[in-house]
């Protein structure tokens, strides 16, 4: 209160005019943002450059991707192309018929990783076994993330019986043994594709799909779980009181509010799934289960590589080392992400 | 509170329950939903052969009714008789791997609980050191190494070149090397769930005023660290029961133990429908009821832990 105003009568509404006075220049500078505000996703990437180990892997899981995918359109040879006279070679040795091609003069680009009791390339077949491995872990994190957060943003939206039923859907379906129930329908479902006529669908087998379609019916519940539980939380917040106050909708508020701050949790469940999903898809091949001959997969050449597991050891080493590198690269990755994506959960 | 748990206990039977009726149901509706009859794939038949047995396991009875025979049947423990082993019950044949499977995995179980828990702790006591180095490496890469992967590497190592143990089941010590691989991935998960735990709880308050009134270091360790570390670990019994239990059917097959993995893998080849659904519903049931035992243990030994 000044000095020359008069004093103030009790219920008068009587303004100070000092406070209508224009800001001084000091008074200004204090406003000045001296640092551009980072954002949540920026904070969390910069955590993740400087975090050593999970750049390896981002670089190791990059390049198989790329060696996966544009490998099989340059490499000379086919995963399905058989030539006994070339049977267990060993890697970089050549059969009797390409020695002479070379003495020839032509030149023979040399099996990598030796060749198997087929005279198949092994190399190739190990990059096709790659390829399928890095599929079902992609395939299965996409449909985690949309069933998901689908699921659990709707459920944890609405609240109440909603979700009340929602969730114990979902507790029922997190209680079933999920490997057994694709086990079964892969066995089901191995009449029924054997009659199919798509192209596609016969080429991945009745394991692949099957593999497919309980990864839709079962696993995204981990995912909703989380989501439903981030939201839940989110929207006691007043921010989100705010924007419905002013009349958004609720799709529009999902949308705005809720998922962009549930994207930590969304990147750290689907990242760890992936490794998981590549599991499960091995194991199968390996009982038989998974992608239908002569399409190899990781788990079918390990299987395939037990009769002379004494003479040839390369023929189990290097799908074995391969799915160890995959799984290896994407399960440190994981802990990298939740590293800089919840610095609260860093232990 | 006791009749809260007591309400708890019977909410999660329930649950349980329900869960086991619902495999059932997959495994029967999924089992019909092939064209095939399970008698179609044998020998052939005369047609009034087929029709008799249909007739003896109500096979012309509309779906519903046959469902509700089957589940009554599971209650009385008739899985119905194996087409691939004829003359055998699929009962008969599950209790026979299971003796094998449950061997093995029970002390699979037991040495990953154990070792689990003991390098997870020095581990933890030893924070930073080169044995927590060491032990966060090795875990790392064995929860990276599917359990195919793990047998026949043991295998080749230990069973072909070294020849320290013999490769197939039924020899002297042929048991060592599928327990070995079957314990290697929940040993892992133990092992860092429980440095974990252990390292969370060695920073609580009540830690230090243990520690304060100049209990000796094994004192805080045994009686107050580990007792409150643990509980996280039973929460893992579930998870490692479904493990050793689908890991068996991959280490089984690697080792010819003729075990109930080997047995399911087995029905799968020459596909007997009955002796499938039988096992999986059998599995499911074991790892159900696993579930249930873990979440139950859970609650006693952590009293804290809210009942939602």
């Amino acid at each position: 209160m000044s000095d020359n105003m008069p004093k103030k009568n009790f219920l008068s509404f009587q303004l100070d005019p000092k406070l209508f006075e224009p800001a001084t220049q000091e008074e200004k500078e204090q406003q000045v943002q001296m640092r551009e505000s980072v954002s949540f996703m920026k904070d969390a990437m910069r955590r993740l450059y400087k975090n050593k180990l999970s750049m390896v892997c981002i670089i190791i899981i990059v390049v198989i991707m790329l060696i996966a995918f544009i490998a099989p359109s340059v490499y000379p040879y086919t995963y399905e192309a058989q030539d006994l006279s070339r049977k267990y070679l060993e890697p970089f040795e050549y059969s009797q018929k390409e020695q002479a091609a070379i003495d020839a003069g032509e030149s023979v680009f040399p099996h990598l990783m030796g060749t198997d009791a087929l005279g198949r390339d092994y190399a190739i077949r190990v990059i096709y076994g790659t390829r399928i491995s890095l599929l079902v872990g992609i395939f299965a994190a996409a449909i985690v993330i949309v069933f998901g957060i689908l699921y659990g943003s709707v459920s944890g939206y609405f609240g109440g019986k909603v979700d009340m039923i929602m969730m114990r859907i979902v507790d029922v379906i997190y209680a079933l043994p999920d490997v057994l129930i694709i086990i079964l329908l892969s066995v089901a479902l191995k009449d029924a594709i054997s009659k199919s006529s798509s192209e596609l669908v016969m080429k991945l087998g009745a394991g692949m799909v099957s593999i497919f379609i309980v990864f839709g019916l079962l696993y995204w519940v981990g995912m909703a779980r989380q989501v439903r539980g981030q939201i839940l939380s989110i929207k006691e917040q007043e921010y989100v009181l705010a924007s419905r106050a002013i009349g958004a909708s609720p799709a529009r508020i999902i949308r705005k509010h809720m998922i962009p701050n549930c994207i930590s949790v969304i990147i750290i469940t689907a990242a760890l799934q992936i490794p998981s999903a590549i599991f499960t898809e091995s194991f199968l091949s390996f009982l038989g289960l998974g992608v239908s001959m002569p399409m190899p997969s990781l788990g079918s050449l390990a299987s395939d590589a037990r009769t002379g597991l004494v003479s040839y050891p390369y023929l189990l080493l290097c799908p074995a080392l391969s799915i160890f590198l995959i799984v290896l690269s994407f399960n440190l990755l994981g802990n990298g992400l939740r590293d800089a994506f919840d610095p609260k959960l860093r232990s | 509170m006791d009749s809260k748990f007591l309400f708890y206990i019977v909410k999660r039977l329930l649950m349980a329950l329900l869960t086991i009726v619902l495999v059932i149901a997959i495994t029967f509706f999924v089992m019909h939903a092939i064209p095939a009859s399970p008698f179609s794939s044998e020998k052939a038949k005369s047609d009034a052969t087929i029709a008799a047995l249909e007739a003896k396991y109500g096979f012309d009875k509309p779906v519903p009714v046959q469902f509700l025979n089957y589940l009554k049947n599971i209650c009385q423990l008739d899985f119905g008789l194996s087409t691939a082993w004829v003359g055998s019950t699929v009962f008969d044949l599950i209790k026979g791997g299971f003796a094998y499977s449950a061997k093995i995995g029970f002390t699979a179980a037991v040495l990953a609980i154990v070792s689990g828990v003991f390098f997870g702790c020095i581990a933890a006591l030893k924070r930073g050191g080169w044995i927590d180095k060491t032990v966060q490496v090795v875990t790392t890469a064995l929860v990276s190494m599917p359990s195919f992967v793990v047998a026949t590497i043991l295998l080749l190592v230990f069973g072909l070149k070294l020849k320290w143990f013999p490769t197939l089941a039924n020899m002297p010590g042929g048991l060592v090397l599928p327990i070995l691989s079957l314990s290697m991935y929940p040993m892992a998960y133990i092992t860092r769930l429980a440095r974990s735990s252990m390292l969370d709880v060695l920073g609580q308050d009540y830690i230090r005023t243990a520690r304060a009134k100049g209990l000796r270091n094994s004192k805080v360790i045994f009686k107050h660290a580990l007792k409150n570390a643990l509980s996280p670990v039973i929460t893992y019994a579930g998870p490692m029961m479904a493990y050793i239990l689908t890991g068996s059917m991959v280490v089984e097959n690697i080792f010819s133990v003729p075990g109930l993995g080997r047995l399911f893998v087995n029905s799968m080849l020459r596909t007997d429908y009955m002796m499938i659904m039988g096992v999986t519903i059998f599995l499911a049931i074991m790892i159900i009821l696993m579930n249930f035992i873990s979440d139950i243990l859970y609650k006693v030994v952590d009293p804290r832990i809210d009942l939602g």
